[in-house]
């Protein structure tokens, strides 16, 4: 039996749930999921500013707390927060480490960065179109394996880092590691992708993502607690939290998190399976405890799938509100008055009614006026001070717009769009690079 | 007489690109036979008329009371880059169980 925890499930995920887990989980790895899709597009552009940038912008304050407790508790981390510069993450921990006089080595993968075998022709998985026409390519990342991550376990590392890698890779790497598992064995590698696929989104198993009061109460949720799993030679697993946190885990947390995001049930596809999930079994065993077996799959695709981020432009957007009398009237002017300033400059702009029927039905019609709405105006430009345009304009509102709206607010964003393309597994190769901490 | 799909199932969003994953669950599998008869994939693309513009696929897995939506060119371009309020669709979820379900057959 194996014990791993997931201790983030996002980059911007909470930092308490996983010092949490390492103190009072009993765990054997500890798995921190960072790296959102067009993270390490941004984070590219950082590294182009500065070489010793690029990482997760949250490794200090995540790794800090938990370093001290990885020899007591003969726990190692499992990450992928080295993102678009894992060998500058790795040193980083490494000094970490040395400042707090611990004494750990880190492993670092590389490889996953192909922007310079990629051919920018290529076609994309999304609709065919060159890589090129998207726009400019910022990043080029294929998504590594467990036979990737499964040397750097081998060197014996206390923290192993990585970029690009497929989420619940991150898991079955460390199974395969501590039951010696043959990659090649479809069906266990398929049941530990489950495993993976089940933790890899850390609270949204143990009741995240999930309340809906009246019909299903989340006990807990501010102290929300994040997810383990005790796992068996052949992959089956019973997965739990640490006693006295909030949450819970019930067979309808464990189905929901099952179906996240998978496109398709029948052949869920990763770097180290082809995951079939129709014959997954979900059995509650007592209170926040659920066992999960069954899961099969076939053998590993020849092709490895890239995610490319391309420079999309930057965003500007603006809000502001209007209540009471006649507040939809008045919400309505001001859009009206702000399309007709900007539709100019922006060729792709929309206005939005939040608190009428924003999601569904785009500007508001025909439905019965509430008290409050807060208008919304968003926009793409080339340039970011084309963008910044469009918060001005609703802040001009203030004196420039209908009676009495209030709080504007603005914003600008850069956004790097991301499309995906395969490459031969034959033109990536991953690398290990060990360091010490200077203790 | 129809009933809302929230007085029997929950519902899970998801999100890859431009396309929208949307798993529906039955509290009593007892009902699970109802959601597969009236949660055609035609009916989820007709409800969610306004959002999701390309094909639906639908899978049956019975194996955890589910159904499962896999919605293309449902996210107004895909999360990276659409300039909607909810980019990801997390919405969606919630949105589809407003939808009636003929009451004489529950």
């Amino acid at each position: 039996m194996v014990r791993i925890g997931c201790g983030a499930g996002f980059g911007g995920d909470r930092l308490e749930p996983a010092v949490r887990l390492l103190e009072d989980g009993a765990l054997d790895y500890l798995v921190l999921e960072c790296l959102a899709e067009r993270t390490i597009g941004l984070g590219q552009k950082r590294r182009l500013h500065d070489p010793a940038s690029g990482y997760d912008p949250l490794l200090e304050r995540r790794m800090r707390p938990l370093l001290p407790l990885l020899k007591e508790k003969g726990t190692r981390i499992v990450t992928n927060m080295g993102s678009a510069n894992p060998l500058a993450a790795g040193r980083k921990i490494a000094r970490l480490a040395g400042e707090l006089g611990i004494d750990i080595t880190v492993a670092v993968v590389t490889g996953d960065d192909v922007l310079s075998v990629l051919d920018p022709e290529a076609p994309s998985m999304e609709d065919g179109r060159p890589l090129s026409s998207y726009g400019r390519i910022l990043s080029a990342n294929a998504y590594l394996g467990a036979d990737a991550i499964l040397p750097a376990l081998q060197s014996g590392a206390d923290v192993v880092i990585t970029g690009r890698v497929a989420d619940p890779s991150l898991v079955v790497a460390p199974l395969a590691h501590h039951f010696g598992w043959d990659l090649g064995d479809a069906d266990r590698i398929g049941q530990g992708t489950v495993v993976g696929h089940l933790l890899e989104c850390a609270g949204q198993i143990t009741g995240g993502y999930f309340a809906d009061p009246g019909r299903k109460d989340v006990p807990g949720l501010a102290d929300l607690g994040f997810p383990f799993a005790d796992v068996d030679a052949d992959g089956n697993c019973v997965l739990s939290k640490v006693a006295g946190t909030g949450g819970l885990i019930t067979a309808a947390t464990v189905k929901e998190q099952l179906l996240y995001e998978v496109t398709d049930p029948t052949g869920y596809v990763t770097p180290d399976v082809i995951a079939d999930f129709r014959s997954v079994r979900i059995a509650p065993l007592s209170p926040d405890r659920v066992e999960v077996s069954g899961g099969t799959g076939r053998i590993w695709p020849d092709t490895l799938k890239v995610s490319v981020g391309y420079h999309a432009g930057y965003v500007g957007e603006g809000e502001i509100s209007y209540a009471g009398a006649n507040a939809l009237t008045r919400a309505r002017l001001a859009g009206e008055a702000l399309h007709a300033r900007l539709a100019s400059q922006f060729p792709e702009l929309r206005v939005e009614c939040l608190g009428g029927d924003s999601f569904r039905y785009g500007f508001l019609e025909g439905q019965e006026p509430t008290r409050e709405y807060r208008l919304r105006i968003v926009g793409r430009a080339q340039s970011r001070e084309t963008a910044e345009e469009i918060g001005r304009e609703v802040e001009a509102l203030l004196t420039n717009g209908p009676a009495g709206g209030g709080g504007a607010r603005k914003y600008v964003q850069e956004t790097v769009g991301i499309v995906s393309a395969l490459l031969s597994r034959t033109k990536i190769e991953a690398q290990l690079t060990v360091m010490r901490s200077a203790s | 007489m129809s009933i809302r799909l929230h007085d029997i199932a929950h519902c899970r969003a998801g999100d890859k690109g431009n396309t929208s994953t949307l798993s529906v669950f039955a509290y009593d599998p007892a009902h699970y036979p109802l959601l597969c008869r009236e949660l055609t994939a035609e009916a989820v693309k007709a409800h969610l008329f306004r959002n999701v513009q390309g094909d639906v696929t639908r899978y049956e897995m019975p194996n955890v009371d589910a159904l499962q939506f896999v919605c293309r060119q449902a996210l107004h371009s895909g999360v990276t880059t659409s300039l909607t309020i909810d980019p990801h669709g997390k919405c969606l979820s919630s949105e589809l169980l407003e939808m009636q379900i003929p009451a004489s057959r529950v």
